[in-house]
């Protein structure tokens, strides 16, 4: 552009139309650059950090991880992720080991909490057929109180080898999980909820609860497949 | 008030009366009323209710001085509404609350609650609410902690999370309530069994005051007899606690006919947690409740409205101190829409 | 506040102090309280938060100053919202690039610096007025203020409502978490804390000048 446009649509008082679109046209083209340029440049950044944020919750879950791979579970049956694109599922992650024996497998849940929905990854162990570890990947709950089912020991300990067998038919869980009030702890199916943030808890005890009965006679139907994933 | 300011020109509007009650005046004999109550829970809670009421008052007390300081304003702790307003937190505390959130609930009363909106007349909440409501917000766990009373050898001995050092989390009452504690005390109170187990504690022992509860809410009748002297020396608008249980009533009595299972009777409600204390000592608060009798009423049954509904339906068991500091915020437009006409003016037409 | 100059500014150790101290965006100007408030309840997040808007401002502003003589009166606060909005969307981007958590911890609020009146304010009451190196170096005294603001609040609320300070700990481990400090609430009481200070130590300030200049006068 010109100094002398610039003068001239400066001094005019009555602003051509053609200036306006002039720079709001070329202030948006301006803009749409940069924003691809910055999208373009941290695009693989922010997709490897999301992958080892994954990896990492994995691993948290399931001790003894070194490769996962991950499947679509339905019950119309187990698919790669990241093979057919029609393959309609529940995300899981198998997690295998150093010699290519399976670890566990790691989902996702959710429930509404006191604030808004919880969204967590549990891992579950197909050999003793319980819950290995949780790990909170989103929630808002009171900083102090609720917030305290991400990092609580005595809470976190629920988790260690919580029990989820099949019942006889292999349709559902043969004890249904339950948060309890803090301190009523009997069987190892039941979740000793934190004192002051029931809530929270039990919504940690519900979404296990719910996922659990839906998936696990899932996992346990295409163990076979689960197992030799990461050879075949 | 300093001597020196005491020396103004009185101009009264009522020739005839003799001697105006003064502000000063009042106030003191509020704290009379609250000493019978004090009493109680000192001899209910031992020695560690009574070093609560102490730690309360002293950080009022300098507190208010701090402040009357720092703004070159003459040192008003002398009105006795301090002592006031230090003897209700204390009221409201349980009785094994660390001393030093005392220390930070009197601070946040005095300071935020009155002296930063220019001191007595001025604030818009009652001070001693702000204060609880603050140290309800920020450590939500000790403020629950309830311990039983009438534990024997409480007079020599503390309850082991009073003396917390500053900043650090109070000891654990569990095995301390377990080693005193009567048979059966749970540590909730009658508000929270209601709640969550429906189990209603006997309207007796809401009445003496033999349950679990803050430091000075346990007996009901205690405080509605000392309520009742500061009524019948006009020191205290009786309207007001009258309006709050009938709007409490209002609305617990049909919620009770509906389904007594769940909803406990009126009766219960009017004599469980602080409500009686809210109604008596707190609402009455002469500066932030509004004064025409439309007012006082339409104030009255807010809190007692608000107060069913938070206990009832809300996530917390006790709602008087938030129906309370709700209505205080409401006093204001409750005021200038109660307005009462002046005489001889006519009816203003809708003009505009 | 003092009026701004619509002539051109020579760029003095002023232009730059004057967003630190004397026109201070959040504690004298008291503008963009909404991130103020939200996102101060850990120091990290207070510093991620204060150096983002310090990028978008400083951004914003020098695009802006740069195109001043091009941008038509009527259609310059869309152009400016989109100068704003286009630097948003980088730090976005940034920032997931630096760390998810930080991100998922900032929430909507990183988007939301779109809207933060600082920005539109100093591109609409300086750089759109003021030569290029000028805006550059008030942009960066506001945005270093508001940064500043920010600590201020963060370091505070982290303190008292989780005991540490940029996740180190500074109590023992027995220490009684205020929880109102991180919640919303805290916000509020730790500015109108922050202010109140700031506010008597300039009463005081001043009352101490006009004290000396009394006794000035007096003596002469």
């Amino acid at each position: 552009m010109s100094s002398a446009e610039k003068v001239q649509a400066h001094l005019q008082p009555q602003t051509p139309s053609f200036a306006m679109l002039r720079t709001l046209g070329g202030v948006a083209m301006l803009s749409g650059l940069l924003v691809v340029l910055a999208f373009q440049f941290t695009k693989p950044i922010i997709e490897e950090n999301k992958r080892i944020a994954i990896e990492k919750a994995v691993s948290h879950v399931i001790p003894g991880v070194v490769s996962k791979k991950d499947f679509l579970l339905s019950a119309e049956g187990l698919f790669p992720a990241d093979g057919d694109k029609t393959a309609k599922g529940e995300k899981i992650y198998a997690a295998y080991g150093a010699n290519g024996e399976l670890k566990g497998i790691a989902l996702e849940a959710a429930a509404t909490g006191y604030q808004d929905v919880i969204r967590i990854l549990y891992g579950y162990n197909q050999d003793c057929q319980c819950v290995t570890g949780i790990k909170i990947l989103k929630m808002a709950e009171t900083p102090g109180l609720g917030d305290k089912i991400a990092f609580d020991p005595d809470f976190l300990k629920n988790f260690e080898a919580l029990d989820a067998r099949l019942n006889g038919q292999k349709s559902g869980l043969e004890n249904a999980i339950v948060t309890v009030k803090h301190g009523s702890k009997r069987e190892q199916w039941q979740i000793d909820s934190i004192s002051g943030a029931t809530i929270s808890s039990k919504a940690i005890g519900r979404m296990i609860n719910e996922s659990g009965q839906r998936m696990f006679p899932l996992i346990i139907k295409h163990l076979d497949a689960l197992r030799i994933g990461q050879k075949g | 008030m300093s001597k020196k300011q005491k020396k103004v020109v009185e101009i009264r509007t009522s020739r005839h009366l003799k001697k105006a009650i003064s502000v000063e005046q009042i106030m003191r004999n509020v704290v009379y009323a609250l000493l019978p109550v004090c009493a109680w829970s000192v001899y209910q809670f031992g020695i560690s209710a009574l070093a609560l009421i102490l730690v309360t008052t002293l950080t009022c007390i300098l507190t208010e001085s701090l402040f009357c300081r720092l703004s070159g304003r003459p040192n008003s702790v002398g009105d006795y509404s301090v002592v006031i307003t230090a003897l209700l937190l204390a009221l409201t505390l349980p009785p094994g609350f660390p001393l030093w959130m005392a220390v930070v609930a009197g601070f946040i009363a005095i300071g935020l609650g009155k002296s930063l909106f220019g001191g007595l007349g001025f604030n818009v909440m009652n001070p001693a609410l702000v204060g609880r409501a603050f140290v309800q917000a920020a450590f939500p766990v000790a403020i629950t902690t309830w311990t039983p009373g009438f534990v024997t050898g409480r007079f020599v001995e503390f309850i082991p999370s009073t003396l917390a050092i500053p900043f650090m989390s109070p000891a654990n009452t569990d095995v301390w309530v377990r080693q005193h504690a009567l048979d059966g005390f749970t540590g909730a109170t009658p508000l929270a069994l209601q709640k969550f187990e429906h189990v209603t504690v006997s309207t007796v022992d809401l009445l003496t005051g033999t349950v679990a509860g803050s430091v000075g809410e346990t007996s009901a009748l205690l405080i509605f007899v000392c309520g009742l002297y500061l009524a019948f020396r006009k020191m205290m608008d009786w309207r007001i606690p009258a309006a709050i249980f009938f709007g409490v009533a209002v609305i617990s009595w049909p919620l009770y006919l509906m389904n007594s299972a769940i909803y406990p009777s009126p009766l219960f409600m009017l004599f469980s947690g602080g409500l009686m204390l809210g109604a008596m000592f707190m609402a009455t608060d002469m500066v932030v409740s509004p004064m025409t009798t439309r007012g006082v009423l339409l104030y009255g049954l807010v809190i007692g409205v608000l107060t069913v509904l938070i206990r009832l339906f809300g996530g917390l068991t006790e709602g008087v101190m938030y129906a309370i500091l709700v209505a205080n915020a409401l006093s204001p437009l409750i005021a200038s829409v109660t307005q009462p006409r002046i005489y001889g003016e006519q009816k203003q037409e809708a003009e505009s | 506040m003092s009026a701004l100059p619509n002539q051109q500014e020579t760029v003095t150790l002023d232009t730059f102090m004057r967003g630190l101290w004397e026109e201070n965006p959040v504690f004298v100007m008291l503008l963009g309280l909404c991130p103020v408030l939200a996102v101060t309840n850990s120091t990290m997040n207070a510093i991620a938060m204060g150096l983002a808007t310090l990028f978008v401002l400083v951004a914003s502003s020098t695009l802006v100053s740069l195109l001043r003589k091009m941008i038509p009166k009527q259609v310059r606060i869309a152009t400016y919202i989109i100068i704003i909005a286009t630097f948003v969307t980088i730090v976005d981007y940034v920032i997931q690039a630096i760390s998810l958590d930080l991100y998922n911890a900032l929430g909507a609020f990183i988007q939301l610096i779109v809207v933060n009146c600082v920005i539109l304010g100093r591109a609409e009451a300086y750089a759109s007025k003021q030569k290029v190196g000028a805006a550059i170096v008030n942009a960066v005294g506001m945005g270093v203020g508001f940064t500043i603001a920010l600590l201020c609040l963060g370091t505070v609320r982290e303190l008292l409502g989780a005991g540490t300070i940029l996740g180190f700990q500074i109590f023992s481990n027995n220490f009684e978490p205020w929880v109102v400090m991180i919640l919303p609430p805290g916000g509020f009481f730790v500015l109108g804390a922050w202010l109140l200070l700031f506010e008597y130590l300039k009463q005081r300030k001043e009352q101490k000048l006009l004290a000396a200049e009394g006794a000035t006068a007096n003596g002469s």
